[in-house]
């Protein structure tokens, strides 16, 4: 089934300010496409994961979020950038635990957990692109 | 810069976190409740979260920063009115919540705080009471 | 030739509007719909002559543009009645046969005004054709949307019924899961129970699994990620109803719910009582009612 976009646009994330906007925006986006309380909640904690990640290890950058469509199903699409020093060992970073000190925390794996659909995308010294998406 | 007022009370301190905390504010809140847990000798932190929509790992990070830097000082956190949204994200997520005890409501935390306090005072040394409870 | 088309359409809806309504409302009884019992006559005629007088309105307001503001209104009554066929069981043939059957009396309306005029009959024709076509389809349209909200809606009416959640006392709720618990109930499980909690101030939720037939690790899972959620609330949770053999299934599978659990709701329900604070006492007399 192909998807379209029906709406869509990047907000540019390189300040803790910036983080808070990406939550206020993914949380019209959500309430936009009619995503019950728990979903809504969900997808807005996984953006603000992955905005604060996009900030704190990616040096900012920035999340293109877009309402999708596949047949009669509506769904919100997050993508988060960065050029920064990419991810050596996706499959590492993906099961870090969190603790209340140490650990990178890289929030990849609850972004996951949280999330429909999850992709990343990391070349070390490029950048790093994280895409999750929840449906309705 | 705003800070967040913290409430003395019947020997516990309580702060009402609101929503979208940024980094300074959180870093600030931790320097403030230090400070005022040894200044009052304050036995109990409340932290009162029910107007927060979200809680990510980075609040998850400084509610559990905040309860070790207060049990070192021997004071008890409780975290009150966590909203089952959040709750069920939070387990989702995976975070715990290590050291800190949970209460339904403000009344609720204060209550738990005061029993643990009434206990120590009956055993007459709430050190010596964890070491042998094991 | 389109615009002769709209006006020829227009005369024989108007002029002939009693004609066509009658015709309509004879074909509709005859294709079935009055006989499979679900609408009375007299609501079907209501329906129809509603309809048609506002499409006599929308062609004059606005001409063969069924999606306009002019049209409006009629689209607003097409949906209404689609909605309440969807829920009343119609099926989509019927619900379409609504609208496409108006077409072949106003086919005929139009050739009696007419008369000989070939092109002006061709024209009517069409013109009737493609706005009755889109407004069918709008209509078929509401009628799937709201078949499937109707299902949405049962099947979670069907998730919120198998988990009441029950109180047992003050303070004190019980969650009798029944069935099988995938990913999807448990969520809506989740939910309700947290709800539950927040509404009642609860301090204890027992979750009694005598009727979940297996308790696999991945069940566990599932309860286990409630009992948390509900810890982060500050309630505990019991879990109660775990059979013999469910027992010896969790040791086998390594399964570990490190919660308290207990054989039966009644001991749960004990186990809450005492830890709330509550004693039961026997009464020395024959009195019976214990008040609390």
């Amino acid at each position: 089934m192909t998807v379209t976009v029906t709406k869509a646009d990047t907000l540019p994330i390189h300040s803790g300010d910036d983080v808070v906007r990406v939550r206020q925006r993914v949380r019209a986006l959500a309430i936009e496409i009619g995503l019950g309380l728990v979903d809504q909640t969900k997808i807005i904690t996984a953006a603000s994961e992955l905005a604060r990640n996009t900030l704190d290890y990616g040096g900012g950058g920035d999340m293109r979020a877009e309402i999708v469509q596949a047949g009669m199903r509506k769904g919100l699409r997050l993508t988060f950038e960065d050029q920064g020093p990419g991810i050596a060992d996706i499959d590492q970073a993906m099961t870090d635990h969190y603790t209340s000190g140490g650990g990178l925390g890289l929030g990849l794996g609850g972004a996951k957990r949280l999330s429909n659909e999850f992709h990343i995308e990391s070349t070390p010294g490029a950048g790093t692109r994280v895409t999750i998406a929840r449906w309705k | 810069m705003d800070r967040i007022p913290i409430l003395k009370l019947g020997g516990a301190l309580i702060v009402t976190i609101q929503v979208d905390m940024h980094d300074r504010l959180a870093l600030a809140l931790e320097e403030d409740l230090t400070a005022m847990i040894v200044r009052t000798g304050a036995r109990g932190v409340l932290l009162e979260i029910s107007a927060l929509e979200i809680v990510d790992s980075f609040i998850g990070r400084m509610l559990v920063s905040i309860a070790a830097v207060s049990r070192v000082l021997d004071a008890e956190t409780v975290v009150a009115g966590m909203r089952p949204a959040v709750a069920i994200t939070l387990v989702e997520l995976g975070l715990e919540l290590t050291g800190i005890k949970t209460a339904l409501n403000v009344e609720r935390g204060m209550a738990l705080i005061q029993a643990r306090l009434a206990e120590e005072e009956e055993d007459g040394h709430g050190g010596d009471r964890d070491r042998y409870e094991g | 030739m389109t615009m002769d088309g709209t006006e020829v359409l227009k005369r024989a809806v108007t002029e002939d509007e009693a004609a066509i309504l009658g015709d309509w409302t004879g074909a509709l009884r005859e294709s079935g719909s009055l006989q499979s019992g679900r609408i009375r006559e007299a609501e079907l005629q209501t329906q129809a002559k509603a309809v048609l007088g506002q499409f006599r309105d929308a062609l004059a307001a606005a001409g063969l543009d069924a999606d306009s503001g002019g049209y409006a209104s009629l689209r607003e009554t097409l949906a209404e009645i689609s909605r309440s066929r969807a829920i009343q069981g119609f099926t989509p043939t019927d619900t379409a046969n609504f609208v496409f059957s108006l077409k072949e009396p106003i086919f005929e309306a139009l050739g009696r005004t007419c008369a000989a005029d070939a092109s002006a009959l061709a024209g009517g024709v069409l013109a009737a054709g493609k706005v009755l076509d889109r407004l069918g389809l709008h209509t078929m349209e509401v009628f799937l949307a709201s078949r499937e909200e109707v299902i949405g809606r049962q099947g979670q009416e069907i998730a919120e019924l198998s988990t009441p959640v029950v109180r047992l006392w003050d303070g004190i709720l019980a969650l009798p899961l029944i069935g099988t618990l995938d990913s999807a109930r448990t969520g809506v499980v989740m939910e309700n129970l947290l709800q539950a909690i927040v509404d009642e101030e609860a301090e204890i939720a027992i979750i009694d699994i005598t009727g979940v037939p297996t308790v696999d690790t991945l069940v566990a899972q599932h309860l286990l990620k409630t009992v948390a959620a509900a810890r982060l609330m500050g309630a505990d949770c019991i879990v109660s109803g775990i059979r013999p053999q469910i027992a010896q299934t969790m040791v086998h599978l390594g399964v570990e719910l490190n919660v308290v659990s207990k054989a039966t709701l009644a001991d749960a329900f004990a186990v809450a009582l005492r830890r709330t604070g509550r004693k039961v006492v026997r009464q020395q007399a024959a009195v019976t009612e214990e008040r609390r």
